[in-house]
C-alpha cells in the first residue's frame, strides 16, 4: 500500500495540477467577476466556511469537525459548509441588500472530472429580483466572461416533451420507468421507488447531453419535488422557481425564487430527515439561526450559485475540473 | 468474489454484469448540484468482446468477476482446441474458437499471448501486439512503388488480410500490428 515510505520522495507528486498560465487565466476570470459585480454595486461578503449546523440535502454529504478551545472544552462540532446559502441568507434578513460571495464550498463524496471535494463558488442574491430577472443577469455574467452567445431557456417540462416526448409532471412512474427502461437505464429503473431520481436520471443522462452545446441554456420551473429552496409557482404549484444552467456539457449554476417561509422551510427540512431516514442516513439538525432569521424576515429576493471552476474551465478550454485549480483533492 | 462499491470503479476493474465478465473502461461519475449521483460506465464484454455504457447509481455494489490474465505460448491447433503452454511450469490450455474470436488470424507457433481466465477457464485470447506472417497470396506489384501510396491487399499464411505497399512480393514475411491489422514493415 504505502511503498512511498520506502520509495522515497520520488513517488510524491508536488507539482500542481493546473499550469501557471491557467491559474493566470483564472485569476483574471476572479477579476472580472469582482468587476462585473461591483459596477452593479452588489457588495462583496465572506460567511463562515465552518460552522455549527449543516444542511438535511439527502444528495449532499457534509464534512465535519471538532472545535475545542475556549468555551468549548468538550468539543463543539463543526461542518464545512456546502454552500454559503443559510449565512447570505442571515445577512439579507438583517438588511445587507444585494450580496455576493466567491468562496470554497466543501462537499464530501463528489470527485471526477467535473467535480472536486473543495471546489470555489459564486452565490449571489438580489432583493426584489424573480427568477427571470436573476436568470437574465446570469446571462450578462455569462457573456461578460464568457463572451458566449446570449443563453436559451426552456422549462423543465418542455426540455422533457422536446427531447424524450413524456410530461414529465404528469407521467405515472411505470411510463418512467419504462422510457428509462428504453434508453438503457433498466437496471436503475426496475428497482427504482423514488420518482425524483428516475427523473433525475433520464434529465443527466439523456437530456443535459443534448442542451446548451451552442449556447448556455437556462432550464427553468423544475417540478415541486425538486424546489430545494425555491418557492412554488403561484399560478402552477406542480412546479417550482428554481432553474439551472447548462453550458457545453456542464451544470454551470442552480437558483431560486427564494422560499421566505420559515414555516415552510422548516417543514422541508423534515420532509428532506423523512426521506434520509428511509435511506438509511442519518438525520441532520435543521440550522436554528437560519430559521430564526427567517421568521424575522427574508426579503423577496432571488439567489444563485455558480461553479467558478467550471466557468474557468469553459473560459480556458479545459475539459477536467483539477487542470483549472491548483491542487485537486489528490495532489492537496 | 468480492462486491465493488461505485466508489471503487476504475479502468481494468472486472466486474459481473449481467452474468457476464466484462471490464471497466471508463468510469464518469455524473452528480448534478441538488440530486442524485449516477456513475457512467463504459465497459468491454469480455466473452462477447462488445463495448457498452451502463448507468449506476453511485453507492450500489456489483459483483467482482473472478478473471485473471495469464501469459501462454501458443502451441498448435487440433481445429477443435488452440492450445497454449505455460513456459515455466508446462501446464497447458485449451481454448476454444469462441474464446479465440478474431485473435485467430494472428496466432504463431510459440509466440506468447494473453489468456484470459473467468472461472479459470479461457474466455478471450489476445495475441501480442506485434506479429511476423508470411504473405501466401498477393497481386504481382510495381518496381519502384514506395510505401503509402495505396497498396494492395495480402493474405497472410494464418488467413489474415492485410493491406501492403505494391512492392512487398509473396512468400517475404511482414510485421503487423494486431491492433490495428495494419502492416508495419518487411521482416528481412
Amino acid at each position: 500500500m504505502s511503498h512511498s515510505a520506502s520509495g522515497g520522495a520520488s513517488d510524491i507528486v508536488w507539482a500542481p495540477s493546473a499550469s501557471i498560465d491557467t491559474l493566470r487565466q483564472r485569476a483574471a476570470v476572479l477579476a472580472k467577476i469582482r468587476a462585473f459585480f461591483a459596477a452593479r454595486e452588489v457588495l462583496e461578503v465572506e460567511t463562515p466556511s465552518l460552522a455549527q449546523a449543516s444542511v438535511t440535502d439527502v444528495h449532499l454529504a457534509t464534512f465535519s469537525t471538532t472545535f475545542v478551545g475556549p468555551g468549548h472544552a468538550s468539543g463543539t462540532p463543526l461542518y464545512l459548509q456546502t454552500s454559503p446559502e443559510f449565512a447570505m441568507k442571515r445577512l439579507l434578513a438583517a438588511g445587507s441588500g444585494a450580496i455576493y460571495q466567491i468562496g470554497k464550498a466543501f462537499r464530501n463524496e463528489e470527485s471526477g472530472r467535473h467535480h472536486n471535494p473543495e471546489f470555489t463558488m459564486l452565490e449571489w442574491y438580489r432583493p426584489g429580483f424573480d427568477e427571470f430577472a436573476l436568470m437574465a443577469e446570469v446571462n450578462d455574467l455569462m457573456q461578460a466572461i464568457l463572451g458566449c452567445p446570449e443563453a436559451e431557456s426552456l422549462s423543465y417540462q418542455q426540455a422533457f416533451i422536446t427531447h424524450l416526448g413524456l410530461d414529465p409532471l404528469s407521467a405515472s412512474m411505470d411510463e418512467l420507468r419504462q422510457l428509462a427502461s428504453q434508453r438503457g437505464h433498466g437496471h436503475i429503473a426496475e428497482q427504482e421507488q423514488h420518482r425524483d431520481t428516475l427523473l433525475q436520471l433520464l434529465f443527466c443522462m439523456e437530456i443535459e447531453p443534448l442542451i446548451g452545446q451552442q449556447a448556455p441554456c437556462f432550464v427553468y420551473y423544475f417540478p415541486a419535488s425538486q424546489a430545494a429552496l425555491a418557492q412554488l409557482n403561484a399560478e402552477d404549484p406542480r412546479v417550482a422557481g428554481r432553474f439551472e444552467l447548462y453550458y457545453r456539457g456542464m451544470e454551470l449554476a442552480n437558483g431560486f425564487n427564494e422560499l421566505t417561509d420559515e414555516v415552510e422551510q422548516s417543514a422541508r427540512f423534515d420532509e428532506d430527515n423523512a426521506l434520509r431516514a428511509a435511506m438509511g442516513l442519518a438525520p441532520v439538525a435543521k440550522d436554528p439561526r437560519f430559521l430564526a432569521a427567517l421568521a424575522q424576515g427574508l426579503p423577496a429576493c432571488a439567489g444563485v450559485a455558480l461553479g467558478v471552476d467550471r466557468l474557468v474551465m469553459l473560459a480556458t478550454g479545459k475539459t477536467q475540473l483539477k487542470e483549472v485549480i491548483a491542487f485537486d483533492v489528490d495532489r492537496a | 468474489m468480492a462486491n465493488y462499491s461505485t466508489n471503487e470503479f476504475k479502468g481494468g476493474l472486472k466486474i459481473m454484469i449481467d452474468g457476464e465478465p466484462c471490464s471497466i473502461l471508463e468510469n464518469e461519475v455524473v452528480k448534478p448540484g441538488k440530486g442524485q449521483a449516477f456513475n457512467r460506465v463504459k465497459i468491454r464484454k469480455l466473452i462477447s468482446g462488445k463495448v457498452l455504457e451502463k448507468t449506476f447509481k453511485s453507492g450500489e455494489s456489483v459483483e467482482g468477476a473472478d478473471v485473471m490474465d495469464t501469459d501462454l505460448a501458443y502451441l498448435y491447433t487440433d481445429g477443435e482446441f488452440w492450445h497454449f503452454m505455460n513456459n515455466e511450469t508446462f501446464e497447458q490450455i485449451a481454448a476454444d474458437e469462441k474464446a479465440l474470436g478474431d485473435s485467430v488470424k494472428w496466432l504463431v507457433e510459440n509466440d506468447v499471448c494473453t489468456i484470459t481466465l473467468w472461472n479459470g477457464s479461457p474466455i478471450a485470447v489476445t495475441p501480442p501486439n506485434f506479429v511476423e506472417l508470411e504473405i501466401t497470396e498477393t497481386d504481382p506489384g510495381l518496381k519502384g512503388d514506395t510505401a503509402g501510396t495505396g497498396g494492395k491487399p495480402a493474405t497472410l499464411s494464418t488467413g489474415a488480410v492485410v493491406r501492403v505497399p505494391l512492392f512487398v512480393q509473396i512468400g517475404e514475411v511482414i510485421k503487423v500490428d494486431t491492433r490495428s491489422g495494419e502492416y508495419v514493415s518487411r521482416v528481412k
